[in-house]
């Protein structure tokens, strides 16, 4: 009886130090937007997200991480009356870990949230966002569901069913093909929610879709039977609404069966010039949607890039653009609603509702015209196109 | 009075008494412990929202450990029957969200229906995969947790005001005015109400316990660990092997399914894909790690390896490595000769324990 009483008080000592390394963490920022905590350690608003850090998608968690932390550097460095503390924590691109992520972020004290970088971990945590009233700027959760059924989560990127609706506009606009084949990923959000929209688009605009062949996770090394069915059945034009990774292999592997169709992407497939190994020249007539070009010539993207360059040895991308106009576009709205870092999470999430929908952001990843909101979240941008010329994009139009 | 308090001392002295009323006491304790730290408001946003996976994390343990430790097969595939059980669970929530107004309730019918629906499919694998032993069939539990997987993946529920409608592969079914789909193929679900609550997911935890411990020291439960210790010898004295250890898997099934369906409504989006071969291999490291045929040592490891890897956190990249480390360590240790060492001197002490509760009782009487 002796040894089951001592294995219950191990078991409730277990407990306890468990309650007690969270309370630890507790104690450093108790107030959950941390009044007195931030106001004492200094001016800084505390901003994180969620991100995969490691795993499959670990290439765009990083490159978010590394393009918010750059413009907080910059943001820091001016030394003006807004100042910027990011934090990230790893969410494996799993909505389990995504809310365990958001949680730890919020025991740090977030006052705001730059939401998740992918677009399931995204759905997960935003009633979590709504319930606690933080107010989120996800840089690239695309998915409808993000900002759907919630008033404090907006986007920074535009929407899926926004960009299947551009792709079938631009092929059936510029007539680029008759026959389209599509390969896509039918276990990603982002892949069947741009496809979705895209065939409603196509059968309105007369767009013969002549095949569909999906591909799964953990199946994405060898497309010879999709590309095959793309070929025998005719396919002039390849619409892959899919990430560079599987792409720079699809493009690869139809070269060595001599199948040369015409390649239209969307902004998941802006990186591909910089895959390892990945012969460049494959790439050439490459179409895609980006909202981003890092080889613009205007001086806000040559500094970022060359910043960008010398802090992390990588071209940025898309996504690391994004996260950096994020924190941009936080840096506008505070000052227009003249917030201090000393408020709360909720005060704050109040003013960014009611200042978001108001402000004209000029940022990296807009047209010129400058990037709005409306009030669902919902971004104003409109997709570009481009197309891989010796190597560099080319605006298409 | 005397006799009773003596009663529980022999039961508690015996090895299946002891067992028990750990697995029970830590559960309970840590339970009204965690209890009184939420309301004290001392627990992290971080350690709360991770009380209901534990929750879900300990049943399936517990369930898999039946498989494993108890009937002595190895399944690969377990996973697939919480992803049965997951989604099954949302259907039933989502169906009865006008219906059944109260939340605890329909609650717990979503997850009665999440255990049945997994106990069907734990026969329709059970039947041709326990003809198999060994490797084979662990193989075999592995390819059917992969094709659940798959077919949820291609599974597309909706409702409207005509009922559900069903489609495989593609959503060949029109919606009427105000439906919503439920699972939305790869996509998963989504808008999900999250019911799961602590307290559902500690209650769920006790039923587990009290009916798996009881089976185990039931004359199924020995049967079925006869079963697992001389298949021949069972059949010889006419145990029917294929009967108990259809029994064993489908239970361990249904219980996995009831897990799926807590962890499920604990989150407002699930995709199939979650439930894949490696949340299969990460429950099978709980039980291993806390030891074949030991319920506490699931529940502890299961606890312990959900809340380690969040805890890491403060430690950043070096986290998955630190992980892997003391996973190693501690399988390590659990195979070492210091805890055979332990556990002999611990068995000794066990022994005559139960000598001096077996006199006591008799000089009592």
């Amino acid at each position: 009886m002796k040894k089951s009483l001592s294995m219950l008080l191990a078991g409730a000592m277990l407990v306890g130090t468990l309650a007690g390394c969270g309370g630890g963490s507790d104690a450093a920022t108790t107030d959950n937007g941390g009044t007195e905590e931030n106001t004492a350690t200094g001016t800084a608003f505390k901003i994180g997200g969620t991100a995969p850090l490691t795993g499959s998608a670990a290439i765009y968690g990083n490159a978010v991480k590394n393009g918010a932390e750059l413009a907080a550097q910059e943001i820091n460095a001016e030394g003006g009356d807004i100042q910027f503390e990011v934090l990230f924590e790893d969410d494996e691109n799993n909505t389990e870990k995504a809310v365990s992520a958001y949680n730890a972020l919020k025991d740090e004290g977030i006052q705001l949230s730059l939401g998740a970088v992918t677009s399931k971990p995204g759905e997960a945590i935003a009633p979590l966002l709504e319930e606690d009233h933080i107010f989120a700027l996800t840089p690239s959760a695309s998915s409808p569901a993000n900002i759907e059924g919630n008033d404090v989560v907006f986007q920074m990127c535009f929407s899926d069913p926004n960009q299947g609706l551009a792709s079938a506009d631009y092929i059936a606009d510029q007539q680029l093909g008759t026959k389209i084949g599509i390969i896509y990923k039918s276990d990603d959000v982002y892949s069947t929610g741009i496809l979705e929209q895209f065939k409603a688009e196509a059968e309105v605009k007369g767009l013969e879709i002549v095949t569909e062949q999906a591909f799964m996770d953990g199946a994405d090394n060898d497309f010879s039977v999709q590309l095959n069915a793309c070929k025998s059945a005719g396919a002039d034009l390849l619409f892959l609404p899919i990430y560079y990774t599987p792409a720079s292999l699809i493009l690869t592997q139809a070269n060595a069966m001599g199948y040369a169709p015409k390649v239209f992407g969307v902004d998941g497939m802006d990186g591909i010039l910089a895959v390892e190994n990945f012969d460049v020249a494959l790439a050439e007539g490459v179409m895609l949607l980006t909202p981003f070009n890092a080889d613009a010539t205007d001086e806000a993207t040559v500094n970022f890039v060359t910043k960008y360059e010398e802090a992390y040895g990588e071209t940025p991308n898309q996504f690391a653009a994004d996260a950096y106009d994020c924190v941009y576009a936080y840096k506008l709205a505070l000052e227009t609603a003249g917030c201090t870092p000393d408020m709360s999470a909720s005060e704050l999430c109040d003013k960014m509702i009611e200042t978001f929908p108001t402000i004209t952001f000029e940022g990296l990843t807009g047209d010129g015209a400058g990037i709005t909101w409306d009030s669902n979240g919902a971004v104003s941008k409109s997709p570009k196109g481009m197309v891989i010329e010796n190597g560099a994009y080319v605006g298409m139009d | 009075m005397k006799k009773v308090m003596q009663k529980f001392r022999r039961y508690a002295a015996s090895k299946p008494g002891r067992d028990t009323l750990i697995s029970f006491g830590i559960v309970i304790v840590a339970f009204i412990v965690m209890q009184v730290l939420l309301s004290l408001g001392m627990v992290s946003s971080l350690l709360e929202s991770l009380l209901v996976p534990i929750c879900a994390y300990i049943v399936m343990a517990v369930s898999l450990n039946l498989t494993v430790g108890i009937l002595g097969e190895l399944s690969l595939g377990h996973a697939g029957f919480m992803s049965v059980g997951a989604f099954a669970g949302v259907v039933a929530s989502t169906y009865l969200a006008d219906t059944v107004a109260f939340e605890p309730l329909r609650l717990a019918i979503a997850i009665v229906v999440g255990g049945i629906c997994a106990a069907i499919a734990g026969v329709i694998v059970g039947v041709p995969v326990l003809r198999l032993k060994g490797d084979y069939l662990a193989i075999v539990t592995l390819a059917f947790g992969e094709i659940i997987k798959n077919i949820v993946n291609v599974l597309y529920i909706g409702m409207d005001s005509n009922g559900l409608h069903f489609s495989l592969l593609q959503q060949s079914f029109e919606l009427a005015e105000g439906g919503e789909m439920i699972i939305n193929g790869p996509m998963g679900v989504s808008g999900v109400s999250r019911l799961a609550s602590f307290t559902s997911g500690f209650v769920l935890v006790l039923i587990t316990l009290f009916l798996i411990l009881n089976l185990i020291n039931s004359r199924a439960g020995r049967a079925i660990m006869s079963v697992r210790d001389n298949k021949i010898a069972a059949d010889s004295i006419g145990i029917s092997t294929t009967r108990y250890k259809l029994m064993a898997f489908v239970i361990s099934a249904a219980f996995a399914g009831m897990a799926g369906t807590l962890y499920g409504l604990n989150y407002t989006t699930i995709t199939a894909t979650k439930f894949d071969f490696n949340t299969s291999i990460l429950i099978l490291v709980f039980v291993v790690l806390g030891g074949l045929g030991n319920i506490w040592g699931s529940i502890i490891a299961a606890a312990l390896l959900t809340v380690l890897p969040e805890m890491l956190r403060e430690v950043g990249d070096y986290r998955m490595l630190i992980y892997a480390i003391l996973l190693i360590v501690m399988m390590l240790f659990n195979n070492s000769s210091l805890k055979q060492r332990i556990l002999e001197k611990r068995g000794m002490k066990q022994m005559e324990k139960l000598e001096k509760a077996e006199q006591s009782g008799k000089e009592g009487a």
